[in-house]
């Protein structure tokens, strides 16, 4: 009953092999475990990689000062890298279902450079103001931004799939141009650079809390995650299911800012991730969405991984920021998938 | 009309010119395009001399020189961006496409990166200007050849997919370009930004005396074909219909639009909304739908926008160069709007 609802794009439901894999269940527990192991396993191999010798026979010796790096630097970046990754890719599989767009994340509608805007405001106003301050500014300029996508969308009548992203990134465009003014006139396009790249190489314990929060809220993404389904589908529908329509995309729009404004505060910006996880897991395991968000989850953890191990090891001992290496990877498998779109309408 | 976009969004992207010609805001009515074209020459000699003599103090030859080389490269920029821009929409037949949304001069600026970071900035340092402008817009030419031709002629029916696919090839041109950077040395990497972010203060004498020789000389070729892009103009059958060459012509269009775009890009970096502003502003003013009224009004409005922009901004508001940002915010504005406009249609 559910399967043709919760098919968002025509593009799933035309591609058989969606339809089959949908069809046989294989034990899903068992992959998921063995997904889980892998992830783990990527995230030993983080611990490991760095400048300073952290190797597992000084770690078995009881080595204190490898222990220490371990304790303040390895476990906490990793830990943060792990976080970001599933809450960015969660919040993108909320926004592609509130839109019913595939093509959509907070980094092409407008979310993260409003969140930069804010944080920039807020360290023009009161350079002095504390982190949770700052989050909260970012936050609130995050949830505007996002409502004004969420606005001009209203404007189209025709939900053209391929419009919908196009006036997102130039949405963002306009807002970034703004951003990039005031932090010219006050001498912060450096920093600016800094938060718009997303960049793990900062994290040490007592810097990455805060992304605690977002597991929070990743959770609650999950739990809701039916709604953002049903809300998609228009205020009518909603209503007639007995569901407030208003209420569900509050709660998705909150989400989705608060996600990307403490991602944003504490490691900068990580684009496309959010658009290609959720693709890759709609391909592979159909559009059902109890199964969809662990595994968008998993994905999410799991590519950040892979990209911040490639970007600390391509140009050892210096590190490349994980954000320029999600930009190329990310750029790419997005093209992929366009190409694909391009494909089946010839 | 393509098959695979809803009958409501299909026609906007592609709308014909002379659709847009009903709300000619900016249009006085009995005004013929030649007394246009000398009322808007008239502002830009104005803009020139103000330009050039407020303020003018101390060494009088020094300072007019230095404000003679920035008066030539606006000039030359906005001819460069302008007439790609015009030429590019034509061939597209589509209002609210420019070469740098679809990634042209992020395009450019990798292959300046690759080449550094490939042979060393000593080998680019000692190379002779001319030699080695000459590869770049050599590469640039075969490659964006490639790829826009593939893109323009492969599925023309999905123009949404066409935009989107540019400005994520835009996207990862700018990544790709950004790692690499941060792959080289830092020395290297000092030589390749002064490569490309030259703003209107530190252009070379020489570069611009071979920039505006090589523009002038893509101007005078669009001047030669004006009549085939009033033709192209009217959509790809129609033209083919009409007896034009439509993939040759595409192909020079590409190559011309890559020669300017790195001209550009080269002088004074990227610029994507500018062309973009000019280039509707002028499909406002002008009535009559012909290139030949359109390409001078195209450069005289760049200009315009250039030097009187920069005018105001370093004498009424007292900011140094941040025009190109007020511009990409205004023209972003516009495209933002010419998308919603077009689809509510």
């Amino acid at each position: 009953m559910s399967a043709p609802v919760l098919s968002r794009s025509a593009a799933a439901e035309q591609d058989p092999a969606v339809a089959v894999r949908r069809s046989k269940k294989p034990s899903e527990t068992t992959w998921l475990i063995a997904g889980t192991v892998l992830v783990g396993l990527l995230a030993v191999v983080s611990l490991f990689v760095g400048v300073s010798d952290v190797s597992l026979p000084r770690l078995l010796a009881g080595d204190p000062e490898a222990w220490d790096l371990v304790w303040i630097s390895r476990v906490p970046r990793t830990l943060a890298v792990i976080l970001a990754g599933t809450a960015v890719a969660v919040a993108g599989l909320i926004m592609q279902l509130m839109v019913r767009n595939r093509f959509v994340e907070p980094s092409t509608v407008g979310t993260v450079e409003s969140a930069t805007l804010g944080i920039l405001v807020v360290t023009v106003l009161l350079p002095a103001a504390p982190i949770m301050m700052k989050m909260g500014v970012a936050s609130v300029f995050a949830l505007g931004g996002t409502a004004l996508f969420l606005a001009v969308l209203g404007r189209l009548p025709a939900r053209n799939t391929l419009l919908v992203p196009i006036v997102g990134i130039m949405l963002g465009g306009v807002i970034g141009s703004v951003t990039t003014f005031f932090a010219y006139k006050y001498d912060l396009l450096q920093t600016l650079g800094n938060w718009m790249i997303g960049d793990f190489s900062g994290v040490l314990r007592g810097r990455y809390e805060l992304l605690w929060i977002v597991a929070a809220l990743t959770l609650a993404g999950y739990l809701a995650a039916d709604r953002f389904t049903v809300a998609g589908l228009g205020a009518d529908f909603t209503t007639n299911l007995g569901m407030n329509h208003k209420a569900i995309m509050r709660l998705g729009l909150v989400l989705v800012s608060l996600i990307s404004a403490v991602v944003v505060t504490t490691v900068g910006a990580v684009p496309f991730l959010g658009l290609i996880v959720p693709n890759i897991v709609s391909l592979l395991f159909g559009d059902n969405l109890r199964r969809a968000v662990p595994w968008t989850a998993l994905f999410g953890a799991g590519f950040v991984l892979v990209c911040d191990i490639i970007g600390r090891t391509i140009r050892f001992p210096y590190e490349v920021p994980v954000g320029m290496v999600m930009s190329v990877l990310g750029a790419t498998i997005f093209l992929a998938l366009l190409l694909r779109t391009r494909k089946r309408h010839a | 009309m393509p098959k695979t976009l809803p009958p409501a969004s299909a026609g906007t992207l592609r709308a014909l010119p002379r659709r847009n010609f009903s709300p000619a805001l900016l249009s006085p009515k009995r005004i013929s395009p030649a007394a246009l074209i000398t009322v808007l020459a008239v502002i830009t000699l104005g803009c020139v001399v103000a330009f050039m003599v407020i303020d003018l103090r101390g060494n009088l030859s020094y300072a007019l020189s230095r404000r003679g080389i920035r008066v030539g490269a606006m000039v030359v920029v906005a001819v460069a961006v302008g007439l790609s821009t015009l030429m590019f929409q034509t061939v597209t037949a589509n209002r609210i496409l420019t070469p740098s949304i679809m990634g042209f001069d992020s395009l450019y600026i990798l292959i300046q990166t690759a080449l550094v970071f490939t042979l060393g900035s000593s080998t680019l340092l000692t190379a002779s200007p001319a030699l080695k402008f000459g590869v770049e817009v050599g590469l640039m030419i075969v490659f964006s050849a490639l790829l826009y031709r593939w893109l323009f002629t492969g599925g023309t029916g999905a123009l949404h997919l066409m935009l989107l696919v540019g400005i994520v090839i835009g996207t990862l041109f700018r990544g790709f370009s950004s790692l690499l950077q941060r792959l080289m040395e830092p020395s290297e990497y000092i030589v390749l930004q002064d490569l490309f972010f030259a703003s209107f203060n530190q252009v070379e004498p020489l570069l611009l005396g071979i920039s505006a020789v090589i523009v002038a000389l893509v101007a005078a070729v669009v001047w030669k074909l004006r009549k085939s892009f009033d033709v192209l103009a009217l959509g790809r059958e129609t033209a083919i219909n009409l007896g034009v060459d439509h993939r040759r012509i595409v192909t020079l269009v590409l190559v011309l639009c890559s020669i300017l775009v790195a001209i550009s890009t080269a002088l004074v970096g990227p610029v994507t909304f500018f062309g973009l502003l000019v280039v509707s502003l002028a499909y406002q003013m002008v009535r009559k739908f012909s290139h030949a009224a359109l390409i001078p009004i195209v450069c005289l409005l760049g200009a315009i926008t250039l030097i009187g922009g920069q005018l105001l901004l370093e004498r009424v508001f007292g900011f140094a160069t941040a025009l190109s940002v007020i511009i990409e915010f205004a023209g972003g504005l516009l495209f933002l709007y010419l998308l919603l406009k077009g689809s509510l249609k």
